[in-house]
C-alpha cells in the first residue's frame, strides 16, 4: 500500500510541473510588457524595477518560468500588489475558509448524492424515483449563484433561521456554533449541482450493477434485499461512483467562488474574483496554481481509495 | 425521422424542447415587439413591481424595464452559450481528431496535454484565463470555450481512435488520398453524431459558466448585461426588491432546464440499451401473476415438485414463452438432470422456482412450484427469502461472475450462514473454512481471505458448491456447474457433488446440456425443447432406447459416453423462437419423421409408469415393464 501510494505521488509530480506550464503560459498571453501588466496601478518606476529583478522579466520566456517555479519551490508566490503582503500568506489564510466549505459540501454531496441515487435505481421508476429524478434535474439546471440568493431570501429574510453573511472566521472571528451556523446555507446552495450529478451517475452504476449475475447469488443466498442494495450492489457501484466523487470535487471546491460572493464568504474564491478586478496578477496565478496542486493531491487520496475498495486493482 | 419521434415520443423532453424554441423565438423577435428601450434609465421610476403600468415586469435599479432587459439578456446568454459550446467542439473535435488519425507519438503529446488541463478545477482554469484576457463578455466566452475543449477532445478522439482501423479507411489510404480528404470524407461523417450528443449535454453547462462569469462581474460590462450580470447588479437590491434578481435568474433555470430535458432525451433516444430495457432493475423476487387454478399436491414424497410450471418473459408487447407448462419432481437423494440446448427453458424453470427470473421482464404466470408440498409460487417475500439458499440452494454457471467481485470469498459463505443462522461472526468464519475443506480447497483457512479473481475457475466453482452447502440444504439445483470448466475438473466437481448427495440425502437437479454429465450423475432426466418437457425417464432407460426423436438425436450426437466435450449444437436447425410457437409439436420443422399429425394440436406428455414421451410416432414404443 505504501509503495502504492508513493507511486502515485511520484507520478503527481509531472502533472504538478504541468499545471504550473499552463498557468504561467496563460499569464504570459497578457499582452505588453510583463512588469507593468503584473503592477497594473502600481506602475511606480521603484516597482518596476523591482519586479524586474526579482521575477527576471526582462529575461526570455524560458528563464522567467524557471525562476518563478524555482521562487515557488522555496515557498515564495510573489508579493500582491493590491494588498501589499506576500501571496502565500493570503492564499493560506483564506484556502481555510474555502477548505471548509468546499469540504462541507463535498461530503453533503457525496451523501445526499448516492443515497438519492440508490434509491431511485432501487426503486425505478416508481414514485421515489420519479420525484428523485425530477428534483436532480431541476439541481443541475440551477445557477448555484441563484439558488444561493434565493435561500437568503427565504431562509434568513424572511424566515430567519439563518444568518445572511458575515462569516469572520478568516479574520480569526466566531467559535464553533457561529461558524456552523454561517456554513449550512452556503454549504447547501454549492452542493445541489453536484448532488445532482453524483444521484445521476450512481443510480445508473447502481442500474448496472444490480442486473449482474453476483446479485443473483446474494438473492440465491437469502440475503435481505436492504442488505443486497445498500451492500453487495453499492459495493460494486461504488467502483464507477469514486472516479466521479473525484470530478465533483473538482467542481466544489471551483464552484465555491459564486457561492463565496454570494455569502460574503472570505475564502480564496472571492479572493481571486477580486485579484482579477484589481489586475493583481501575482495574486491570482499563486492562487490559481495552488488551489490547482491542492485538487491534484485530492485526486491521489481518490485513486487510493479507489485501490483500497476494489481489489483488482494492482497495487 | 425515426430520431425525431423517439424524442417526441419522451414527454419531458419535448416539453423542453417547446419551451426553448419558445424563449428562442421570444428573445429573437424581441426588438419587434412593442417593449420600451432596455438601456434608458429613469430613476424616478426605480423598482417598480411586476405588472406596473407600462412595464410588464417591472423595472431594475436604475428604472430600465425589465422586461425589455430580459429579452436582451436572454438574447446574449443564448448567443454567448451556444457560441462557446461551437468553439468548444469544433477545436475541441479537430484535436480529437488528429489526435486519434494520426495516433503514435502525435496522439500521446497531445493527450498528455488534454489530461494536464483536465486535473485543474474547471472553473479555477476558466478564471486564470479571464485573469489574463482581462474582463469581458468576449473573454469570458473564449475561457468557457477552452476549458470544454479537452472534454471534447477526449471523447472524439476515443471514437476517431475507433474509425481510423476500419477497413474503409485503409481503402482511402491505399487509393492515395490525402490525409485532409480522408478525415474529412471518411471520418467526419462518423463522428458528427457523437458531437452533437456531446454538445446538447454541455451547452446547459456553458450557458451556466458565462452566465456565472458574468454574475462575478467578469463577463459582459455595463450597460451591456447577459442574464448572469443581470443577476449580478440585482444582488445589491436582493433584499429590498427580490424581483429584479428572480426574474434573470428564473430565466436561466427555466433556460437550463429546457436544454437538460431536451439533451436527456436526445440521450436517451441514442442509447439503444435504453429502448431495449435492458437497463431495467431485476426485483427481489419475480412478478407473478397467475391466470388458472393453483394444481393441487400430487406426490407427498417430493421435497421439489413443478406443475405446470409457466414462465413468461414480456418485452414491450411481445411475449416470450420461456417455460411452458413444466412438471417435474425430485425425491429426497435423487438426482434429476434436465437436459437441453441454450434457449431451451432449463434455466429459466430453474430459476422460477425460488423465485430468481430477472423481473422485469420475467413474470411467472401459472402452475406451482412446490417445497415439501407448500406452493412458493406468489408466496410472501420474506417466506421466500427464508429457504432461498437454507432450504433450496443454488450453484450457477461461471463462478467469476457470480461470486462477488469485491468481497472475499471466506465472506460470502460466512454471509450464507449469517444470513439464516444466529451465530457470531467467528463462529460463521470456523464454518466457512470447514465448507472450504469439505469441497477439498487446499488450505482452506488461507483460501478463505482470498478475491474470486485470484482463483482458478475450478476452485471458484467449489466455492460456489461450499455456499450452496452452507446451510445444508434439501434441495441444490445446479445451473450448468460445469460447463466453463475443463474435463478433468469437470470429473472432480461431479463426483464431488456425488459424494456429497450420498452422504447428506440432499436431491439435486442438475441442469446441463450434456449427457456425458447426466449419465455419470443423474438417476432420472428430462429433456427439455422450447421450454417444454419432450421426454422423461430413468437416465439408463432413456439413453439405451430414447423415445423422442429430439432425445435420440442428442444422444447420436454425443461420440462416446464419459469422454470429451460434448455439445448440442451439432443438430442441424434451430431451436423455435419461443415468442412465435407454432401449434402442435415444436421440434416438427428439424425433425425428420414429421407427419402433418405433428403439426395439428396440443400433444400430450405420456407414458406408462416412469417414462413419458410427447411425440405421436416415438422411436421406441414405450412398454410399462421396460421400467426400471
Ligand atoms: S411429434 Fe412428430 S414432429 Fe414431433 S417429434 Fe414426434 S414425430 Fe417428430
Amino acid at each position: 500500500m505504501t509503495g502504492y501510494i508513493l507511486k502515485r505521488l511520484l507520478s503527481a509530480i509531472p502533472v504538478l510541473f504541468g499545471i504550473t506550464v499552463i498557468v504561467f503560459l496563460i499569464m504570459a498571453m497578457i499582452p505588453g510588457d510583463p512588469a507593468l501588466a503584473i503592477l497594473g496601478a502600481y506602475a511606480t518606476p521603484e516597482n518596476v524595477e523591482k519586479i524586474n529583478r526579482d521575477l527576471g522579466l526582462d529575461a526570455p520566456l524560458v528563464a522567467r518560468y524557471f525562476i518563478w517555479l524555482g521562487n515557488m519551490l522555496t515557498g515564495d508566490f510573489g508579493t500582491s500588489f493590491s494588498l501589499n503582503r506576500p501571496v502565500i500568506d493570503e492564499v493560506l489564510d483564506r484556502f481555510g475558509a474555502t477548505l471548509l466549505l468546499a469540504g462541507t459540501s463535498f461530503i453533503l454531496c457525496a451523501i445526499l448524492g448516492i443515497a438519492a441515487g440508490v434509491v431511485s435505481a432501487a426503486r425505478q421508476y416508481g414514485w421515489a424515483d420519479k420525484g428523485i429524478t425530477f428534483a436532480v434535474l431541476l439541481g443541475i439546471s440551477i445557477p448555484s449563484f441563484f439558488l444561493g440568493m434565493m435561500m437568503i431570501l427565504i431562509f434568513a429574510v424572511e424566515l430567519r433561521w439563518f444568518p445572511v453573511s458575515g462569516m469572520r472566521m478568516a479574520y480569526g472571528g466566531g467559535g464553533f456554533a457561529d461558524v456552523a451556523n454561517h456554513l449550512v446555507m452556503p454549504a447547501i446552495a454549492l452542493a445541489v449541482v453536484a448532488t445532482g450529478v453524483v444521484a445521476r451517475l450512481s443510480r445508473s452504476a447502481m442500474l448496472e450493477v444490480l442486473r449482474q449475475d453476483f446479485i443473483r447469488t446474494a438473492r440465491a443466498k437469502g440475503v435481505g434485499e436492504g442488505r443486497v442494495i445498500w451492500g453487495h450492489a453499492l459495493r460494486a457501484a461504488m467502483v464507477s461512483i469514486i472516479p466521479v466523487l473525484g470530478i465533483q470535487a473538482g467542481f466544489v471546491l471551483s464552484g465555491a467562488v459564486y457561492i463565496e460572493m454570494v455569502f460574503q464568504w472570505p475564502g480564496v474564491g472571492r479572493m481571486l474574483v477580486d485579484a482579477i478586478l484589481k489586475r493583481d496578477i501575482l495574486l491570482v496565478q499563486g492562487g490559481v496554481v495552488f488551489v490547482a496542486a491542492c485538487y491534484v493531491l485530492f485526486n491521489i487520496a481518490v485513486d487510493v481509495a479507489q485501490s483500497l475498495l476494489d481489489p483488482r486493482i494492482k497495487t | 425521422m425515426q430520431f425525431l419521434s423517439l424524442i417526441a415520443r419522451n414527454r419531458l423532453a419535448a416539453a423542453g424542447g417547446i419551451v426553448l424554441v419558445i424563449v428562442i423565438a421570444l428573445a429573437l423577435i424581441s426588438p419587434l415587439l412593442p417593449l420600451p428601450d432596455p438601456d434608458v434609465t429613469d430613476t424616478a421610476n426605480r423598482f417598480l413591481l411586476p405588472g406596473a403600468e407600462g412595464h410588464l415586469l417591472g423595472t431594475d435599479h436604475l428604472g430600465r424595464d425589465l422586461a425589455a432587459r430580459l429579452m436582451d439578456g436572454t438574447r446574449l446568454s443564448l448567443a454567448v452559450g451556444f457560441a462557446a459550446a461551437f468553439f468548444a467542439a469544433f477545436f475541441g473535435a479537430a484535436i480529437g481528431i488528429i489526435a486519434g488519425y494520426f495516433g503514435g507519438r502525435t496522439d500521446n503529446l497531445i493527450m498528455r496535454a488534454v489530461d494536464m488541463l483536465m486535473a485543474f478545477p474547471y472553473i479555477l482554469l476558466a478564471l486564470a484565463i479571464v485573469a489574463a484576457l482581462g474582463p469581458g463578455l468576449v473573454n469570458a466566452l473564449i475561457a468557457v470555450a477552452a476549458v470544454n475543449i479537452p472534454f471534447f477532445a477526449r471523447n472524439i478522439r476515443g471514437v476517431t481512435v475507433g474509425l481510423a482501423n476500419k477497413e474503409f479507411v485503409d481503402a482511402a489510404r491505399l487509393a492515395g488520398l490525402g490525409h485532409t480528404r480522408i478525415i474529412l470524407t471518411e471520418i467526419l461523417p462518423n463522428v458528427i453524431p457523437v458531437i452533437v450528443i456531446a454538445m446538447s449535454t454541455t451547452i446547459g453547462w456553458m450557458i451556466l459558466e458565462t452566465a456565472g462569469l458574468s454574475f462575478l462581474g467578469l463577463g459582459s460590462q455595463p450597460p451591456q448585461a447577459d442574464l448572469g450580470s443581470m443577476l449580478g447588479e440585482a444582488r445589491g437590491a436582493l433584499i429590498t426588491n427580490p424581483h429584479t434578481s428572480i426574474v434573470p435568474g428564473a430565466m436561466i433555470l427555466v433556460i437550463v432546464m429546457g436544454i437538460n430535458l431536451l439533451g436527456d432525451g436526445v440521450r436517451d433516444a441514442l442509447d439503444p440499451r435504453l429502448r431495449s430495457g435492458a437497463l431495467t432493475r431485476p426485483m427481489a423476487a419475480t412478478q407473478v401473476r397467475r391466470k388458472g387454478p393453483v394444481p393441487a399436491s400430487e406426490d407427498a414424497e417430493a421435497v421439489l415438485e413443478l406443475q405446470g410450471l409457466q414462465t413468461q418473459f414480456h418485452v414491450k408487447d411481445r411475449i416470450y414463452k420461456a417455460v411452458g407448462g413444466v412438471s417435474i419432481k425430485v425425491a429426497p437423494g435423487e438426482c434429476l438432470g434436465v437436459i437441453g440446448e441454450s434457449g431451451s427453458g432449463k434455466s429459466v424453470t430453474a430459476l422460477s422456482v425460488m423465485g430468481l427470473v430477472a423481473s422485469p421482464p420475467g413474470v411467472i404466470t401459472g402452475g406451482a412450484a412446490r417445497y415439501k408440498g407448500e406452493d412458493l409460487v406468489g408466496a410472501p417475500y420474506d417466506h421466500l427469502r427464508r429457504l432461498r439458499g437454507d432450504r433450496v440452494a443454488y450453484i450457477f454457471q461461471d463462478p467469476l461472475a457470480t461470486l462477488h467481485p469485491l468481497y472475499k470469498v471466506g465472506d460470502q459463505l460466512a454471509e450464507a450462514i449469517l444470513v439464516h443462522h444466529k451465530v457470531g461472526k467467528a463462529e460463521a468464519r470456523r464454518r466457512a473454512v470447514d465448507l472450504l475443506k469439505q469441497v477439498r480447497i487446499p488450505n482452506a483457512q488461507s483460501r478463505a481471505d482470498s478475491y474470486p479473481h485470484e482463483m482458478s475457475g475450478g476452485m471458484r466453482q467449489r466455492v460456489g458448491i461450499a455456499m450452496a452447502l452452507a446451510n445444508d440444504p434439501d434441495v441444490i439445483i445446479a445451473d450448468e456447474p460445469t460447463t466453463a470448466l475443463d474435463v478433468t475438473v469437470q470429473a472432480q466437481i461431479l463426483s464431488l457433488l456425488n459424494d456429497l448427495r450420498r452422504e447428506r440425502g440432499l436431491a439435486i437437479v442438475f441442469i446441463t446440456h450434456d449427457f456425458g454429465v447426466v449419465a455419470q450423475l443423474c438417476d432420472r432426466v428430462a429433456v427439455m425443447y422450447a421450454g417444454r418437457i419432450v421426454e422423461t425417464g430413468p437416465t439408463e432407460a432413456v439413453l439405451d432406447a430414447p423415445a423422442h426423436p429430439y432425445t435420440a438425436r442428442l444422444i447420436a450426437c454425443v461420440p462416446e459416453l464419459g469422454g470429451g466435450r460434448r455439445r448440442l449444437e451439432a443438430i442441424p436447425g434451430l431451436p423455435p423462437a419461443v415468442d412465435r410457437l407454432e401449434p402442435g409439436c415444436a421440434f416438427a420443422p428439424r425433425c425428420l419423421k414429421a407427419q402433418d399429425a405433428c403439426r395439428q394440436g396440443e400433444i400430450p406428455l405420456e407414458g406408462p409408469g416412469a417414462r413419458e414421451v410427447r411425440c405421436l410416432y416415438p422411436e421406441t414404443e414405450l412398454k410399462s415393464e421396460g421400467v426400471a
